[in-house]
C-alpha cells in the first residue's frame, strides 16, 4: 500500500481527526493526526488485515517553538508499506494518549520522549524518567532548555 | 632483574639485598597495583584494548577488581555523567587508602567536547575526587595509557610511607584553609 492509500484509508474511517497529509521528497511521507482520536487509530493501523502495522521502528518528540511533537515511524513486517504519523500539541499542555498497550516498544520510547522533552503520554504504566536522575529539573532537550548552575552540589558550568 | 639474579646466586652477592625499607615496600607496592575495573563511555573500549593480550595490562602487575575494597587504585574510563559521578564518588570512598586515581580521557580531564552544552556532564571528574595522573586523548591510545600507569608506578615508588602521616594532616590542613576560603567566596557570591 502507498502512504496515499494509507492516508485515504484513514480518512474515511477517522475524517476529521486525520488533519494533513506531506509527501514531499526527501522527507518520508507523513500525516498528521489529533491527540484525541490518537489511540484508536493506532489500534487501528495495527489491527485493520489491509494495514497490519505490526512494528513501531521509532517514536521521537521534536519541539516546534509554540508546539511540540510526538513523530511515530510504522511498519508493515507482512505488507513491507510504512507510514510515519506526527501529533502535535500545545506547549504548555502537552499530553498524548500512551500506546505503550499497543506496541511494547513504545513503553521506554515514551519514557524517553517524557524525559527530554516533557511530554505526557497518559495511559502509561510507568512514565518516570528513563535516562535522567529522577530528580532532574526541566526537559533538556526544549529549546528554551537552561542548562543548572548546580546538581547536589556539583558546579555544572564549565 | 638484576636483584633477583644475584639472589638467586649465592657466591655472586651472597643473597643479600640491601636499600631502605621504604623503597622495598614502596618497590612492592608499585608493582602490584590492583585496579577497580568499570568503564564510562568510548574509553573504556581503548582500555579494554590495553587488557587485551595485544597490550597486556597484567604485565605491569595489575588485576582487574570488581569490588573497591579489593582495588589500589581506580581508573576513571570516560564522560562522567553527574548521575554517575555520584557513583564513582562512593566507589572512590570505599576504597582502601592508599588509593590512586588515573582520569583518562578527555572527558574525565576536563569535560572533553561536552564542556559548553553538556548540561549532564560534570567538566572534570577532579571536581569530586583527586586525580593522580592524567592522561590526554579523545580517546587515549593504549600506550598512552599504559605511559599513564607507569608514571603511576614511578609516583608510587617514590613515595614516603613512614611520614605520610604527617605529611597527610599537613595537606589536610592546607586543603581545609583552601576549602573554607572556598565557601567564603561561594557564600560571597550568594
Amino acid at each position: 500500500m502507498t502512504a496515499n492509500e494509507i492516508y485515504e484509508k484513514l480518512k474515511s474511517q477517522f475524517g476529521e481527526s486525520i488533519l494533513e497529509f506531506t509527501d514531499e521528497a526527501p522527507s518520508d511521507p507523513f500525516i498528521v493526526v489529533q491527540s484525541n482520536k490518537f489511540f484508536d487509530i493506532c489500534l487501528f493501523l495495527r489491527d485493520d488485515e489491509t494495514l497490519a502495522f505490526d512494528y513501531l521502528v521509532n517514536l521521537s518528540s521534536v519541539d516546534y517553538g509554540e508546539k511540540l511533537a510526538a513523530v511515530y515511524h510504522f511498519y508493515s513486517l507482512t505488507f513491507k508499506h510504512r507510514i510515519v504519523l506526527k501529533v502535535f500539541v500545545p506547549r504548555d499542555n502537552p499530553k498524548i494518549p500512551s500506546v505503550e498497550t499497543i506496541w511494547r516498544t513504545a513503553d521506554w520510547h515514551e519514557r524517553e520522549a517524557y524525559d527530554m522533552m516533557g511530554i505526557i503520554f497518559e495511559g502509561h504504566h510507568n512514565l518516570i524518567r528513563i535516562l535522567n536522575p529522577y530528580d532532574w529539573e526541566g526537559y533538556p532537550l526544549r529549546k528554551d532548555y537552561q542548562t543548572p548552575e548546580e546538581y547536589h552540589g556539583m558546579k555544572v558550568p564549565y | 632483574m638484576g636483584i633477583l639474579n644475584r639472589l638467586n646466586d649465592p657466591y655472586e652477592g651472597g643473597g643479600i639485598i640491601l636499600g631502605t625499607l621504604e623503597d622495598i615496600l614502596n618497590w612492592g607496592r608499585a608493582k602490584s597495583d590492583w585496579y577497580l575495573q568499570f568503564g564510562l563511555a568510548c574509553c573504556a573500549i581503548e582500555f579494554m584494548a590495553v587488557n587485551a593480550p595485544h597490550f597486556d595490562f597484567m604485565r605491569f602487575g595489575t588485576i582487574p577488581r570488581t569490588s573497591p575494597r579489593q582495588a589500589d587504585f581506580m581508573i576513571v574510563s570516560g564522560t562522567v555523567t553527574l548521575k554517575m559521578a555520584e557513583r564513582i564518588k562512593r566507589l572512590y570512598e570505599q576504597m582502601s587508602e592508599p588509593k590512586y586515581v588515573i582520569s583518562m580521557g578527555s572527558c574525565a580531564n576536563c569535560g572533553g567536547p561536552y564542556w559548553e552544552y553538556g548540561y549532564h556532564v560534570l567538566k572534570g571528574v577532579d571536581r569530586i575526587i583527586p586525580v593522580d595522573v592524567y592522561v590526554p586523548g579523545c580517546p587515549p591510545r593504549p600506550e598512552a595509557l599504559e605511559e599513564g600507569m607507569i608514571k603511576l608506578q614511578s609516583m608510587i615508588r617514590k613515595e614516603a610511607i613512614f611520614n605520610k602521616r604527617k605529611r597527610l594532616a599537613e595537606e589536610d590542613k592546607l586543603n581545609t584553609l583552601e576549602y573554607s576560603q572556598n565557601s567564603i567566596e561561594i557564600k560571597e557570591r550568594v
